[in-house]
């Protein structure tokens, strides 16, 4: 099947109109159609895990077909809908989740996407492998080297090992989507996404090689923030609104932690007992005649709750909780930043003080504190835009998340329901039968 | 305050019943309304109220009696409402009629009074039995009570039945002029002691099995609801902590304030809505402990045949070995061993005179016997009869009330998921709003 976007040109796959020209690709379905940015992987047929050899733990084949690739195009299109206007150049998806196994350890890649018409770039399409350890990598370097910007946050790096299985599909899913969400987020962004390890990150075919080198630029960056030591006289208000939210909401996050954990202590709680309904309802009928059927029905219900229950509060333990620690370590990083912004501007400050007292002189103001107040501004003016950035980006993912919970127990109900009204009928169709024979 | 009358300090408990209600007790009664008392009459316990006053030693307590209204049922007056005849009675008084019943119908499957103290609690319930929950439930399981044992085909005809509902006083004067306490006595003795019956009849035997089978897992079954009723209690309440984090969080935010804050109110709905919950789940495990009390009435019926059973038998082996000991005094032959024999046999032979007056005496002994012999076998064969009838209408019944109690019990769940739903979905479109 030939790919859309490879043999056509760049340019005019890349207009804005991008995304609706993919939709009005003729009559096949979604699922048929091959997805522009999985182009480069050889196994584009059904059956190719075969090939690659490597199983998700839970048996399910690893899945290279256009479904994941159209789950990806449903990702990119969903988010971040308030660019719709803005022209993009540059496109990213990571998706195709493998477990490798070497003698030293077990770990899983994704595959990385990028479609671009950007000339910082040498080719239009990349497709590499990055682990979990690459993102992180990029993540730091972008914190050193983009200090007054907001850096979008990772899925939590470490994960207690026996109680959340870190080769388990729902795990894995759902660290993509959070590592994919992280990379659209660093690819919108005006200033991050033309950073040099982020091209490097894209690009690059084996990126530890790529680390090195970057090491080496490091002397070249131009901007270095070393500072310390200064204190800050006045806080600008609208900054100091801003520690005072992240504060407030930290605790916020905190709380909302505690309840979601106590509600899923008490919900595996409840499943327990919920669990030895059904075998009583089971062994009550094995000794009545008449009521035999009814009472088993009942017992099969209460079963069908258990797994539903069981299904619940896994999907809060996977989905919800992880995704509320992220913005709590998120926010962390961003009191940092902010913390940085203050010891700019007290640097500046400062070094402002100590020319003005040596007004006798009258001298021009030195480039040393011209540069300080550049740096300054220019800091503000970075936070600001980031920040603004933050509380849309903020708002969706918590909009996402709660809407998401919702779901959950809606579903959770859904199920129940299903399994008790399929019961009924059961239990009042003997009744009317015995009214006949009676 | 303190004087030895009686004196109402509260009024607990409706007044009328809830169209709900009366058809849930006529449902769960299968009221034949075949039953000459309830052609008759309409009964029902309407209210409950605290007393106080002295009791038997003369000490002051607090106790509950509970109206009971009866009203003539009669086809030519449907159109007026005929005047309502009431009586108050106290639980220790249905304990005292329902014994009566138990001893004067011992075959009868006697319909079981609500518990005495609360079982199977779960913590927010209480098991104080002045609570007014309790109050109303007990309530409710002494009108099933009585429409119970006025839809019975024996015990309806009652007299003594009778005059509890429509005489308040000299009720109990009657009650104990039939003699009934005696016949009390000795039974309760037997029913305690244990004895080995030679030929125990399959069914009954099969029977009882059947009632320690129900009785225990009855007993599980409300355990585990009473345990997992505590956890769904926990579960819901928690969630109307989100209902203040989010309206705290709303506080700092501009956009998603609006959102979150009625977000929050969906869960603080959320959260109160486990108390209908699980108190219409209580009524469910009231329905069960009815049968987990039935069960017991079931083997009371079981034992009662045992006993009868057993003491055929004994009148049977008494006959035997007197009829031997005849043979042996008239052959001369000593075949069994009896200690008349023995010393007979170290002090000397008896005199003709004697042994002339002992066959007499055993002739008669015999005779007697014979009798009872007679009377045990009809006794027994009657019993049988009239218990068997009684065990499989009660089988009918079981299987029918048990069968509407799982079939509400679905329901019941239904509605809650439903609610559940309806609940998140709003939450869901607030939080969409954000």
């Amino acid at each position: 099947a030939a790919a859309l976007g490879t043999t056509d040109e760049p340019t005019s796959a890349m207009s804005a109109g991008a995304p609706r020209s993919l939709a009005s690709s003729g009559q096949k379905s979604i699922q048929d159609i091959c997805h522009p940015l999985s182009a480069e992987e050889s196994a584009l047929n059904p059956g190719s895990a075969a090939d690659t050899g490597l199983i998700l733990p839970n048996g399910t084949p690893v899945d290279t077909s256009s479904l994941a690739s159209s789950s990806s195009l449903l990702n990119r299109l969903q988010l971040d809908d308030d660019l719709d206007g803005e022209t993009r150049d540059l496109f990213v998806t990571v998706e195709d989740p493998k477990k490798h196994v070497s003698t030293m350890e077990t770990y899983i890649t994704y595959r990385v996407c990028t479609k671009t018409t950007r000339t910082e770039f040498d080719l239009p399409e990349y497709s590499v492998r990055r682990r979990y350890q690459d993102f992180d990598w990029l993540r730091n370097k972008l914190e050193e080297s983009q200090p007054t910007h907001l850096i979008p946050p990772l899925p939590e790096k470490f994960v207690m090992k026996g109680v959340v299985d870190r080769f388990s599909e729902e795990f894995v899913e759902t660290r993509r989507k959070a590592l994919d969400k992280f990379l659209k987020r660093v690819a919108d962004h005006p200033v991050l996404s033309f950073n040099e390890h982020f091209n490097a990150f894209l690009s690059a075919k084996d990126l530890n090689k790529r680390q090195g080198l970057a090491l080496l630029t490091k002397m070249g960056e131009s901007v270095k923030y070393v500072t310390g030591g200064y204190k800050l006289r006045a806080r600008p208000a609208e900054f100091a609104a801003m520690g005072d939210y992240l504060d407030l909401f930290t605790q916020k996050m905190g709380t909302i932690d505690r309840i979601a954990q106590r509600i899923i202590k008490e919900q595996s709680e409840f499943l327990m007992e919920l669990r030895e309904y059904g075998p009583v309802y089971s062994s009550w009928s094995s000794f009545e005649e008449d009521l035999h059927d009814p009472l088993e029905g009942v017992s099969g219900c209460m079963s069908n709750c258990s797994s539903a229950l069981e299904e619940l509060t896994e999907d809060m333990s996977e989905d919800f909780l992880p995704v509320l620690r992220e913005y709590v370590l998120y926010i962390e990083s961003m009191k940092n930043v902010l913390k940085k912004r203050d010891q700019v501007q007290a640097e500046y400050e400062t070094k402002l003080e100590a020319v003005v007292f040596r007004e006798d002189k009258k001298p021009p103001v030195p480039s040393d504190v011209e540069k300080c107040q550049d740096r300054v501004e220019c800091f503000n003016a970075d936070l600001k835009a980031d920040w603004d950035r933050w509380e849309n980006n903020k708002r969706q993912d918590f909009r996402q998340l709660l809407t998401g919970m919702a779901d959950k127990n809606i579903q959770h109900y859904e199920k129940c329901l299903a399994a008790w009204e399929s019961l009924v009928p059961l239990l009042q169709d003997k009744q009317e039968a015995e009214g006949e024979t009676s | 305050m303190a004087d030895s009358g009686s004196e109402a300090i509260a009024v607990i408990g409706n007044t009328d019943l809830t169209p709900s209600e009366s058809e849930n007790n006529l449902k769960n009664t299968m009221v034949e309304k075949g039953t000459s008392l309830l052609k008759k009459m309409e009964i029902s316990v309407a209210e409950a109220e605290k007393r106080t006053g002295k009791n038997a030693v003369n000490m002051q307590e607090t106790y509950t009696v509970y109206l009971i209204e009866t009203r003539p049922v009669d086809a030519a007056s449907e159109g007026t409402n005929p005047a309502l005849d009431s009586l108050w009675r106290r639980y220790s008084e249905f304990e005292l009629l329902r014994n009566y019943l138990l001893v004067t119908y011992p075959f009868a499957v006697v319909p079981p009074l609500p518990e005495k103290r609360a079982e199977f609690v779960w913590h927010k319930l209480s098991a104080d039995n002045m609570d007014p929950d309790f109050v109303e439930r007990r309530r409710v399981g002494l009108e099933n009570f009585l429409l119970r044992v006025a839809s019975h085909p024996v015990l309806s005809s009652d007299k003594i039945f009778y005059l509890f509902l429509t005489e308040e006083n000299g009720w109990k004067e009657t009650m104990f002029e039939t003699g009934f306490q005696a016949k009390a006595d000795s039974r309760l003795k037997a029913l305690n002691a244990t004895f080995r019956v030679k030929n125990p009849d399959k069914r009954f035997a099969e029977m009882k099995h059947y009632g320690d089978e129900l009785q225990s897992v009855i007993s599980q079954l409300l355990r585990v609801r009473a345990r997992a009723a505590d956890r769904l209690y926990g579960v819901y309440k928690v969630h109307g902590n989100y209902g203040r984090v989010f309206s705290e969080w709303s506080a700092i935010e501009k956009e998603m304030g609006d959102g979150l804050q009625s977000a929050g109110h969906h869960m603080d709905a959320y959260a109160a809505s486990v108390d209908d919950i699980l108190e219409e789940e209580e009524h469910y495990a009231d329905q069960l402990k009815e049968y987990l009390f039935y069960a017991d009435a079931l083997r009371t019926v079981c034992r009662k045949h045992e006993l009868t059973q057993y003491e055929l038998e004994m009148a049977v082996q008494d006959l035997t070995s007197k009829k031997q000991q005849r043979e042996e005094l008239a052959t001369g032959t000593i075949r069994t061993f009896s200690l008349k024999g023995m010393t007979s046999k170290l002090f000397g032979q008896e005199t003709p005179e004697q042994r002339e007056a002992k066959l007499k005496m055993l002739e008669t002994q015999i005779e007697e016997g014979e009798e009872q012999v007679k009377e045990r076998n009809a006794e027994c064969d009657e019993f049988v009869k009239s218990a068997w009838v009684d065990i499989e209408r009660f089988k009918e019944q079981k299987d029918h009330d048990l069968r509407e109690s799982l079939i509400s019990y679905a329901i019941m769940q239904i509605s809650m998921c439903k609610k559940g739903i309806q609940v998140w979905n709003n939450a869901k479109e607030c939080f969409n709003k954000m």
